[in-house]
C-alpha cells in the first residue's frame, strides 16, 4: 500500500524534471568528430581524383553496396569508371574507408539523406565526389609511393627504395 | 425557447461535449506519460499537438473495416456499438451543472450501474465474436474481472446513498452543501476510484486487453471504426468514473468563485489526470492476485464501510 502511495509520488514528480527528447529538426545535437554519415570521394591536393579503383572498398563492404570499374585514364592512371553506392544498403560500418589505401573514400557527419524514392539513395560517382580533401588535407597518394615516369622506373630515382615485393615472404 | 428544444439542446451539448472530452483524452493521456516518462509526447500537429486527435481519427477511419472470415459477423459487428452506447448513455444522469442535467430520474445512481454493467456484454461478446483465442482468453478475463469488481462498486456507492438518502444525482450533489461526500466516506471512494480503474479496464486492471500477453485482448480481432468504438469507448469510461466520482464525493459542480460548470470540468479533469497518473506508474498484477484482491479485501471493505455508516445514520441521523 505504502510502495504504491509512493510510486505515485515518484512517478509525478517526473512531470517536473527536464525533457530528455531533443526537438530534431529545430534542434540538432552535437555529433561525435569521427561519425560515421553519408560516404564522400575525396581529392588529393592537386584537385585529382584520389581513388584508384583497388576494389579494396567494395570487397571489404559486409552488405555489398560499393560498386566500381576500374580503368585507366590519358595519363595512364587507374581510375574508377564509375562508382555507385547504394545507400539504402549501407550500413555506415566505415570498413571501407578503413581499408582505401589512399584515402579516397571517408565517411562524413550528415546523415540527413531521407528520400521519398528509392532509387534515388543510389549515390553515382559525380555525387560523391568533392571538391576537397576531407580528413587529409596534405595527403598525396602517389608522392608518397612514387610513380613510374619515362625512362625511370618505380623507386628508381635518388633518395627512393625500390618498392617491396608484394609476393615475397621475405621483410 | 420551449422546455422541448432546451432539452434537446442539453442532449446534443452533453454528448458532443462527452464525446469531444474523451476524444481529447487521446492527446492528453499522450501528453501526460511523456511528461511522466520525461519525453514530450506528440507536439507537432497544431497548438502543442491537440491536432493528433484530428490526426489518429483520420487515419483511424481510413482504415480497413475488415471482419475475419472465421468470425460470428452479426454479434462481432453488434459488439463494440454496445460499450459507446451504454458508456454515453450514463452521461444522461450525471448533473454537469444546476442547470445542465439531461434527465433527473429517481435512481439515477442505479441507471449508472446498470450501463456500466451492460458494457461487461460487449466485451464479451466481441471476444466471443471474434473466434480467436487471444480475444477469447481476454474476455474470459474481462468478465470475471467485471463481474467481481461491479459487485463492490454498487456496494462502495451506498454509503453515500445512506448519507444522501436519495439515488438521484442531483439530491446526492444537493446533499454534498457543507461537507463533500469524501470526507465521511473515504474508503467508499477509495472503495469506488479502485472498482472504476476495473470497470474501464484501465492499467494496472488492463488484464482484459493485457498487451504483453494476450496481444490486445478481446480487441484482437478489431480494425478500423470498429477499433475506434472500443477505444474511444474505452476513454469514454475514464471521463465518466471520473465525473461520476465528482459527482459523488467532490461536490460535483460545487466550488467557490467559477461557475459550476467550469468547477465540474476541472475536477473531472484531475481525476482524469490521476487516471493516467496510475496508468504510468503501477504494474499489472497477476489475475488470481486480482480476484482474490478483489473479493477478499475489497468487498470486505465496502461491506464494513457499508455497515459503520448505516450504523452512524441510524444513530446520529443524517
Amino acid at each position: 500500500m505504502w510502495s504504491i502511495l509512493r510510486t505515485l509520488w515518484v512517478t509525478f514528480r517526473h512531470v517536473f524534471n527536464k525533457r530528455v527528447t531533443v526537438l530534431y529538426p529545430e534542434k540538432k545535437r552535437q555529433l561525435p568528430a569521427r561519425w560515421r554519415g553519408r560516404i564522400v570521394l575525396t581529392r588529393d591536393p592537386d584537385g585529382e581524383e584520389r581513388c584508384v579503383a583497388c576494389h579494396l572498398c567494395s570487397s571489404v563492404c559486409p552488405v555489398a553496396c560499393i560498386a566500381l570499374q576500374a580503368g585507366i585514364d590519358e595519363k595512364g592512371r587507374r581510375r574508377p569508371d564509375f562508382f555507385r553506392i547504394n545507400f539504402s544498403r549501407c550500413i555506415y560500418c566505415g570498413l571501407c574507408e578503413e581499408a582505401c589505401p589512399t584515402f579516397a573514400i571517408q565517411l562524413t557527419p550528415d546523415y540527413e539523406m531521407a528520400e521519398y524514392q528509392r532509387p534515388n539513395l543510389v549515390y553515382e560517382k559525380e555525387d560523391l565526389l568533392i571538391s576537397g580533401t576531407g580528413k587529409y588535407p596534405g595527403y598525396n597518394f602517389y608522392r608518397v609511393s612514387g610513380m613510374e615516369i619515362s625512362g625511370k622506373g618505380k623507386g628508381e630515382a635518388e633518395n627512393e627504395r625500390p618498392p617491396v615485393d608484394v609476393r615475397s615472404l621475405m621483410p | 425557447m420551449s422546455a422541448v428544444g432546451i432539452a434537446v439542446l442539453v442532449i446534443i451539448c452533453v454528448l458532443v461535449g462527452a464525446l469531444l472530452l474523451s476524444a481529447g483524452m487521446i492527446w492528453f493521456e499522450r501528453r501526460l506519460l511523456g511528461a511522466f516518462q520525461e519525453r514530450y509526447g506528440p507536439n507537432r500537429a497544431g497548438w502543442f499537438g491537440v491536432l493528433q486527435v484530428v490526426a489518429d481519427m483520420l487515419k483511424i477511419f481510413t482504415k480497413e473495416n475488415w471482419i475475419p472470415p472465421f468470425a460470428e459477423k452479426a454479434v462481432f459487428v453488434i459488439a463494440p456499438s454496445i460499450i459507446m452506447i451504454t458508456t454515453l448513455a450514463s452521461f444522461a444522469v450525471i448533473p454537469i451543472a444546476p442547470a445542465i442535467l439531461v434527465t433527473d430520474i429517481d435512481v439515477g445512481l442505479l441507471f449508472f450501474l446498470a450501463m456500466s454493467s451492460f458494457a461487461v456484454y460487449s466485451v464479451a461478446l466481441a471476444g466471443w465474436a471474434s473466434n480467436s483465442k487471444y480475444s477469447l482468453l481476454g474476455s474470459i478475463r474481462a468478465v470475471g474481472q467485471m463481474v467481481s469488481y461491479e459487485v463492490f462498486m454498487g456496494l462502495s456507492l451506498m454509503g453515500v446513498v445512506l448519507q444522501a438518502g436519495s439515488f438521484s444525482l442531483k439530491d446526492i450533489v444537493a446533499a454534498q452543501k457543507g461537507l463533500w461526500f469524501v470526507v465521511p466516506q473515504f474508503v467508499g471512494f477509495v472503495v469506488f476510484f479502485i472498482a472504476g480503474l476495473a470497470e474501464t479496464r484501465r492499467i494496472p486492471f488492463d488484464l482484459p486487453e493485457a498487451e504483453s500477453e494476450l496481444v490486445a485482448g478481446y480487441h484482437t480481432e478489431y480494425s478500423g471504426f470498429k477499433f475506434a468504438m472500443f477505444y474511444v469507448g474505452e476513454y469514454i469510461g475514464i471521463t465518466l468514473i471520473s465525473m461520476m466520482i465528482v459527482t459523488l464525493f467532490f461536490g460535483g459542480w460545487r466550488g467557490p468563485g467559477l461557475p459550476p460548470i467550469i468547477w465540474f470540468l476541472l475536477k473531472t479533469l484531475a481525476f482524469i489526470a490521476f487516471f493516467i497518473l496510475v496508468r504510468a506508474a503501477l504494474p499489472r498484477p497477476r489475475y488470481d492476485q486480482l480476484l482474490s484482491f478483489g473479493w477478499k479485501l475489497m468487498l470486505p471493505l465496502a461491506l464494513v464501510n457499508l455497515a459503520v455508516t448505516g450504523a452512524v445514520v441510524l444513530a446520529v441521523g443524517r
